[in-house]
């Protein structure tokens, strides 16, 4: 991590070379149990309270497969256009690690349950990519180690490390890329909207919540470089673990700039893996390993195989929800807006904020200002997620209904609002506290039209000779007198007749 | 008067409970007395679990009393194979890496015994993950044949089989992945079964080799087999290779013994060089027997199975050398070298150097090479294409015949530290039960006679098709009542007294 | 087929995670040699178009309900444990990558 790394310029390296990527993701399915044993996957329990023989790979324990866990990934297949294997087996991948119990990963090796399929993503400008998935397989996370004794918590200079099985045996689904030609200079971007893609498609199957902050959905980034013109793919690196979108973008961007100065510097890339660094953006070689790994895989005699019925699979496949990019179309048009907008509602994270405002009552027209306006500019300025936010939909929808019928006009509604995030309560609780009601009394703003007047004779004059205009300061006086509570339409209204003026 | 009940069958003792002839304490107790007599001289047992057999004595005379129905062994003494896990009482697998170890979990057979209310008196010896022909691979030191305490009592349920013909229990249960359960009840003149894999769930049964691996009932009779048999047989979820159907009807089949009109195959392979000639002489009478009780007998041929033992010799190292990954010393078990310097790497090897014995480490080693990249395909995955070709030698040969019958084993008990340092000679010793391992039907050994040239049990091997157990018991129960009644008596009486 | 050398057996060695003993590395070279030698015979059958058998019966979709099961406590998960803290199992470092 302190040496530093030659880099060339982003723009030059794609004037040499044409990068190669193969994104593989991993997913943690939501399952309620794990992949081959009854043990809870619930977050937050306390270390090595689910664990069993089966999970600690105690002697003479046994797997059984979760149907739950088959049919989750038959979904991912479907939904990624993959075949679905009529038979496949599980593997074992032979490897010695402590956070893995048995010492063998069970997996899918040369029978995945899911193989070539494919995934249409979009780019921020709105043009289409189609990333062509090589297989989708079943396979279990290992445990958690915890380094004691390092200055920070890292494996080295760890004196020893504390082992929590609990997440030892959770259904993993391992999606992994064809090789990504033709992306160029945008193939960062295409990384992070296949990821961003992919886990819209995992969460619209219902089958994760693919957080991946929380570790529930992690990206390896294959990259190698060629140089323009050649056929035959360089030697790639393998950035680890990659956990948010934007580090997805990042460290393929730094490894073509990586691979870009070693190669024209006249080096050779090593095959290795590497580590991505959120706060430098860069990533660094992983521990040279002495030979090749040979994981010896064989298929798992402790379970027969998956022959999934053709019954079955076309029965998923009919139930299959609407797919996000199906479900983007469709909304983009009932909405009347334009690519442009939409990708910046995609890129906000307010689709899903919209749809339930809109389903909680909201029209679309102002479900989409206050989230992509008011409420966009208070996540900016506090740093969260739209879905951090204070505040929910069926609240938001609150606000636009009350605007709807004149109770509130905008200015009003961007103090209920405000009133919300700083948890004064719901819309209504805020609207009473505030004391915030347009003020709709037909008499108090006569009173208040015929002081502005009044007031303000010269004005007055000026609107009854003609210059409509003019009214717009007599309207601020009443404003002012309600303390803004008035209805400006209505107010304008009142002293364009009082003065005898057609509106 | 315990002198009678140690030599009663487990059928005898149960009905002797049920009547009330006999509590389950007093045959318990006569067991552990002949236990503590003899067991210095056999090492039969690993553990002998003293209290909690009592208890399990206990419990069952407390059911007689109360007037609750007992099981058809409720009380009869068991001991078991130290390969299936029992909860809070030692579970070794003959080995030194899991000294020591004390399970948090019962195997399915351990709670099924527990359920019928068999007591389990303790655990027997074993060659150390069940790889041996010998018992000789313990951890823990051999274990003496009760015919002659310098020969091997066969393996890797040696101490099984030993404490049968020891009368230290009257059933046993053993686990067979190459032989285990049969070759030791033909060294000791004793009966065991190694069911149709799945038949008996694994879980809970350190596995060995998994595709391969099958527990069974050991016993001194056709009769008591079957009745072990029934107890621990079914289907269970826990186990995935477990097959969902009905038991076969194996005690029913072994109280009407019978070959009258069966089609009995012998096997041109299993005969030839390596066998002894009083083997071969006790099994051409058993067969000459078969025929006279009304059996038809048809030569068979099954080519693949001369490729048996070597396709055996990858498969279950390949399968043994994943199985045994998880002992690395970090979360049960031994743990050696950790100074505070050492990384987990580090220890995990010295752990295993320490505590893994010679065999061991063989077998891990050569299914480490079988499986390694670029010898995959010329090794275990030609293993598993032999594997498909026995089988289907099997499938024409049970078109026509109802069992094959063959020698259990090649030669008599051979002397301790015979072939201690030869693993091929070792090997042969189940040249003729390994076939089935690799098919996955069932068989059984029951004693034939002694052999001439040293007076020394010979085992007949009886093979069935997959799920018909039950035609391996009536076979066995008709030859066992024929030789006995040709003998006048057990072949085990003629057993030195100890 | 086979010759086995002493540097193969050492890289089995360090994939088996067996920390051999000089002597043993000699002794394994020859007895694995033999043994291969006398096991090598199943290649015959290599290039016949056979399908092999991972599994002696025909078993498939064996498969349980996604339903939560009782896990063991704590204590009995780490009951076995050489070494423990903070309800984990305590190992030696770990040679990660990083
Ligand atoms: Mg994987
Ligand atoms: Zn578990």
């Amino acid at each position: 991590m302190t040496t530093t790394t030659d880099l060339v310029s982003y723009e030059d390296a794609l004037a040499s070379y044409d990068p190669v990527m193969g994104l593989e993701v991993h997913v943690e399915l939501g399952t309620k149990t794990k992949m081959f044993c009854g043990c809870s996957t619930a977050l937050g329990a306390e270390p090595n309270t689910q664990t069993c023989p089966v999970c600690l790979g105690l002697p003479g324990a046994l797997p059984v497969v979760n149907a739950t866990g088959v049919e989750s990934a038959i979904k991912i297949g479907l939904a990624l256009n993959c075949e679905i294997a009529e038979w496949c087996r599980f593997a074992r991948k032979n490897y010695f690690y402590p956070d893995m119990p048995k010492n063998f990963q069970t997996s899918q090796y040369d029978e995945p349950i899911a193989f070539d399929g494919y995934l249409d993503v979009q780019l921020e400008d709105g043009e289409t990519f189609r990333v062509e998935i090589e297989r989708a397989h079943m396979e279990e996370d290992t445990g958690k180690s915890t380094h004691v004794g390092g200055a920070t918590g890292r494996i080295h200079g760890a004196s020893h490390s504390l082992l929590d099985y609990n997440r030892a045996g959770i259904p993993l689904i391992e999606i992994v890329t064809k090789p990504i030609t033709g992306a160029g200079e945008r193939a960062p971007e295409v990384a992070k909207a296949y990821v961003r893609e992919l886990r819209e498609l995992i969460r619209a199957l219902g089958v994760s919540e693919a957080r991946m902050e929380m570790g529930q959905m992690r990206c390896d980034v294959n990259l190698s470089l060629m140089p323009k013109g050649a056929e035959k793919f360089g030697t790639r690196s393998e950035t680890k673990n990659v956990n948010s979108l934007r580090s997805v973008e990042r460290a393929a961007r730094f490894e073509i700039q990586r691979h870009a100065a070693v190669l024209s510097s006249g080096g050779t890339i090593v095959q290795e893996t590497r580590h991505f660094h959120e706060d430098t953006g860069s990533t660094t070689s992983g521990r040279v390993k002495e030979e090749a790994e040979d994981y010896r895989y064989f298929p798992e005699p402790d379970l027969v195989p998956v022959a999934p019925s053709r019954e079955w699979v076309e029965k998923l496949r009919a139930d299959l929800p609407e797919l996000p990019l199906v479900r983007r179309n469709r909304l983009r048009e009932e909405w009347g807006i334009s690519g442009t907008d939409m990708q910046a509602i995609l890129n906000a994270g307010a689709l899903d904020l919209i749809v339930a405002t809109i389903d909680a009552g909201a029209d679309a027209a102002s479900a989409r200002k206050w989230w992509m306006g008011e409420l966009a500019r208070s996540a900016n300025e506090s740093g969260k997620a739209l879905d951090e936010l204070a505040i929910t939909p069926q609240q938001v929808a609150r606000v636009a209904e009350l605007v709807a019928s004149g109770d509130l006009n905008d200015k009003l509604a961007r103090q209920v609002i405000e009133g919300v995030l700083a948890g004064e309560g719901g819309p209504d609780e805020v609207v009473d506290k505030r004391g915030l009601k347009v003020v709709s009394d037909e008499g108090a703003l006569t009173a208040a039209v015929d002081e502005a007047i009044a007031g303000n004779p010269g004005i007055a004059e000026k609107i009854r000779g003609g210059k409509v205009a003019a009214a717009g300061a007599l309207v601020g006086a009443v404003m002012k007198a309600t303390r803004g509570q008035a209805d400006a339409a209505r107010v304008k209204e009142l002293i364009l007749q009082k003065l005898g003026v057609e509106g | 008067m315990s002198d009678s009940i140690i030599k009663l069958t487990a059928a005898e003792i149960a009905a002797k409970i049920a009547s009330g002839e006999l509590t389950a304490v007093e045959v318990t107790e006569a067991h552990l007395a002949r236990i503590e007599a003899v067991d210095e001289k056999v090492h039969a047992f690993l553990h002998v679990d003293r209290e909690g057999a009592l208890a399990q004595a206990r419990a069952v005379d407390e059911k007689r009393e109360r007037g609750e129905k007992l099981g058809p062994l409720a009380g009869v003494p068991l001991a078991l194979k130290d390969i299936f896990t029992t909860e809070g009482v030692p579970t070794t697998v003959g080995s030194k890496i899991l000294e020591g170890w004390i399970p948090p979990y019962d195997a399915t057979v351990t709670k099924k015994l527990k359920a019928a209310d068999v007591v389990i008196l303790g655990k027997t010896n074993m060659d150390e993950f069940a790889m041996g022909s010998s018992t000789e691979n313990s951890a823990y030191g051999p274990t003496g044949n009760p015919w002659d305490l310098t020969r091997i009592p066969g393996g890797s349920g040696g101490g099984s089989s030993a404490a049968l013909a020891a009368f230290q229990a009257p059933l046993a249960i053993g686990t067979d992945t190459g032989g285990s359960i049969r070759q030791p009840a033909a060294v000791t003149g004793t009966v065991g079964v190694k069911p149709t894999y799945g038949g008996v769930s694994r879980y809970g049964m350190v596995a060995f080799s998994s595709s391969l691996d099958q527990g069974g009932p050991c016993a001194r009779t056709v009769l008591d087999a079957a009745l072990l048999h029934e107890v621990i047989a079914g289907h269970d979820p826990l186990d995935s290779t477990s097959i969902d159907a009905p038991v076969p009807p194996v005690v029913e089949a072994a109280r009407n013994g019978s070959v009258e009109g069966m089609r009995v195959g012998v096997v041109k392979q299993f005969r030839g060089e390596g066998y002894q000639a009083g083997v071969m002489q006790r099994f051409e009478e058993s067969v000459a027997l078969l025929k006279e009780l009304g059996a038809e007998i048809v030569e068979l041929d099954c080519p693949s199975f001369d490729l048996a033992l070597s396709a055996y010799y990858l498969i279950a190292p390949s399968e043994c050398s994943s199985n045994l990954a998880r002992f690395d010393g970090l979360r049960y078990g031994l743990r050696t070298g950790d100074d505070g310097t050492r990384s987990a790497e580090e220890v995990t090897s010295l752990t295993r150097e320490a505590g893994f014995g010679p065999e061991v480490k063989r077998r891990i080693m050569l299914g480490t090479y079988a499986l390694s990249s670029g010898y995959y395909d010329a090794y275990y995955g030609s293993a598993q294409k032999v594997r498909t070709l026995i089988k289907q030698d099997f499938e024409k040969a049970f078109e026509q015949v109802d069992v094959i019958v063959s020698p259990t084993t090649p030669t008599t008990a051979f002397p301790i530290g015979e072939r201690a340092d030869d693993p091929m000679a070792m090997y042969l010793a189940d040249l003729c039960t390994i076939p089935t391992n690799l098919a996955g039907n069932a068989a059984m050994s029951l004693p034939c006679g002694l052999a001439p040239e040293d007076n020394l049990p010979v085992g007949l091997q009886i093979i069935a098709p997959a799920m018909k157990d039950d035609r391996l018991y009536k076979v066995g129960a008709a030859v066992e009542a024929a030789f006995v009644e040709k003998w006048g008596h057990p072949l085990l009486e003629e057993a030195p007294s100890l | 087929m086979p010759g086995i050398t002493r540097e193969e057996v050492a890289h089995l060695a360090r994939l088996a995670r067996l920390e051999l003993k000089p002597e043993e590395l000699d002794h394994f070279a020859g007895q694995l040699d033999d043994i291969i030698g006398a096991v090598a015979r199943v290649s015959e059958v290599a290039d016949q178009d056979v399908p092999p058998t991972s599994h002696p019966l025909p078993l498939t979709n064996v498969m349980r309900p996604d339903e939560v099961r009782p896990s063991l406590s704590p204590e009995q998960a780490l009951s076995g444990a050489p070494a423990q803290e903070q309800q984990r199992f305590k190992v030696p470092q770990i040679l990660g990558e990083e």
